[in-house]
């Protein structure tokens, strides 16, 4: 086993999973639990994660049983939160809520889910928080799930697909980020599909690994949207949160975004400063997975190039198989960064895990 | 520093420019409204000339979707990338702090002024009764 590099760690995105359908049904509201059982709806199961992919669980981290990855909070606590000394997890539960073309049978999917992780994990597991789920396809009905759980301090989140139906910059988006901004909430953007559009900006992709190596490629469209429409000037204290998006894209494209930025500004006259700058002050990343280089020198050089050591937040991005054993965090670089990484970043990022569970 | 007269004030149309070399910098002298300013025709960016550019009204904006027009054909774009430049102060609006192009002031003066000197006029023949555009460099 790698030696532990940062005990107390907040681990910024972990993915408990929900086991099946049927452990939803009592937290899911009429007509909705009995048109899931007399239509014969199966699991929201998308091709995000294949079964059977070894990205999707790491080889030890697969249950004996044969079910469902990371469904049981006894695999959680005993693979992803035990072994790194996490003090916090922010559980991002992928499920296909996003993926459903009904408004209404969508919320109520997202009710029924955040009432689940309340229930099945936050009750129970004190070093647990979460995001709230919420169908961006109705941006009236995620604004009331919003509220549904803003008084509950575990929620710490909001989470999107970084691909939904359109840019996430557009302002029949803006309600989400309205409430998630008065409630002090982070928006968390997950890789992933709602699988309304191609996953990759130039059509269907045939394989795997395009789909999964394509994510990085719309998470800069997303960036893009948000920082070009203004979100950030609308709703200055707004924490974005790039979640699985990798990071090593981010220097070259944010030169790129500034670069023409200066050309075109009149285009988009309210965005009066750098996009840059406004990553720094406003978007965050998560640590896996690292598409770094091999070598400890370049990996440095990308942080460097990001002019900042406040940017990343550390996750496991468990069970997804990014690493081995313990060895989150990539070897040889400074403590005083992983101090940040794993402890300080996170808790700038997210004001609720500060605040006193009631 | 020295004063060089160069061109006489009917030569530039208002709205129009003049390129001139001035002890041997490339200036391009800016006619707003019977106000006269003067710019190095190289864009701090990459050289480009400053003084084939388009000239704009300045858009900014209060929040998103909420657009503010001023400074009518007062904001100069560099013909190479874009950036544009406030003509009276030679201010980039992209990134003002880091970015400007060098400004030169421009002063008219008359004619029976002029004669008296000290004024370098290598290339304009200077007429007692006219008023011509004098360049600080």
């Amino acid at each position: 086993m790698t030696p532990l590099l940062a005990p107390g760690a907040i681990d910024c995105d972990i993915h408990p999973a929900v086991p099946n359908l049927a452990a939803l049904l009592p937290y899911m509201d009429q007509p909705w639990r009995e048109q899931v059982v007399v239509r014969g709806i199966d699991d929201l199961a998308t091709i995000a994660y294949p079964a059977n992919s070894p990205l999707t669980c790491r080889a030890d981290w697969r249950p004996a049983d044969k079910s469902v990855p990371a469904s049981s909070l006894a695999q959680v606590r005993r693979d992803a939160l035990d072994p790194f000394g996490t003090s916090i997890a922010i559980a991002n539960c992928l499920y296909g809520v996003q993926a459903l073309f009904s408004e209404d049978m969508a919320a109520a999917y997202a009710t029924a889910v955040n009432r689940w992780m309340a229930a099945e994990w936050l009750d129970k597991e004190p070093r647990l928080r979460a995001s709230i789920i919420v169908a961006a396809q109705g941006p009236e009905l995620a604004v009331d799930e919003i509220e549904r759980w803003a008084h509950d301090k575990r929620f710490v989140q909001v989470l999107l697909l970084v691909s939904g139906a359109t840019p996430l910059g557009k302002r029949a988006l803006w309600p989400i980020y309205r409430a998630a901004e008065k409630y002090g909430l982070a928006i968390g953007i997950h890789a992933g599909s709602a699988y309304h559009n191609p996953p990759t900006s130039v059509g269907w992709p045939t394989y795997y690994t395009e789909d999964y190596v394509s994510q990085a490629q719309a998470f800069q469209s997303q960036l893009t949207s948000m920082i070009c429409e203004g979100v950030f000037n609308k709703f200055p204290n707004l924490k974005v949160v790039l979640l699985e998006s990798g990071f090593t894209w981010l220097p070259a494209h944010l030169w790129r975004l500034t670069k023409f930025w200066r050309g075109l500004r009149m285009e988009i006259p309210w965005v009066d400063r750098a996009p840059a700058d406004i990553v720094r002050s406003n978007v965050r990343l998560s640590l896996q997975p690292v598409d770094g280089p091999p070598d400890r020198d370049s990996l440095l050089r990308i942080f460097d190039h990001m002019q900042s050591d406040e940017l990343i937040l550390f996750s496991t991005d468990y069970p997804h198989w990014q690493f081995d054993g313990t060895a989150a965090i990539p070897d040889g670089l400074p403590a005083d960064l992983v101090r940040k990484m794993t402890h300080d970043n996170p808790r700038a990022t997210y004001a609720r895990l500060l605040e006193t569970v009631a | 520093m020295s004063r060089h007269v160069v061109a006489a004030v009917g030569e530039i149309a208002p709205g129009d420019r003049k390129l001139v070399t001035v002890r041997g910098r490339p200036i391009a002298i800016f006619n707003l409204g019977g106000e006269y300013f003067g710019l190095l025709n190289r864009c701090p960016h990459q050289g480009g000339p400053m003084c084939e550019g388009k000239t704009t009204g300045l858009v900014q904006a209060s929040e998103p979707g909420k657009y503010l027009y001023s400074k009518a054909d007062e904001v100069i774009r560099c013909p190479w990338h874009n950036w544009e430049f406030d003509i009276r102060t030679g201010q980039s609006y992209c990134e003002p702090d880091r970015n400007s192009v060098r400004a030169y002031p421009v002063e008219v003066t008359a004619g029976a002024a002029l004669v008296e000197g000290p004024y370098v006029a290598e290339t304009i023949s200077v007429n007692v009764a006219e008023r011509y555009l004098v360049v600080d460099v």
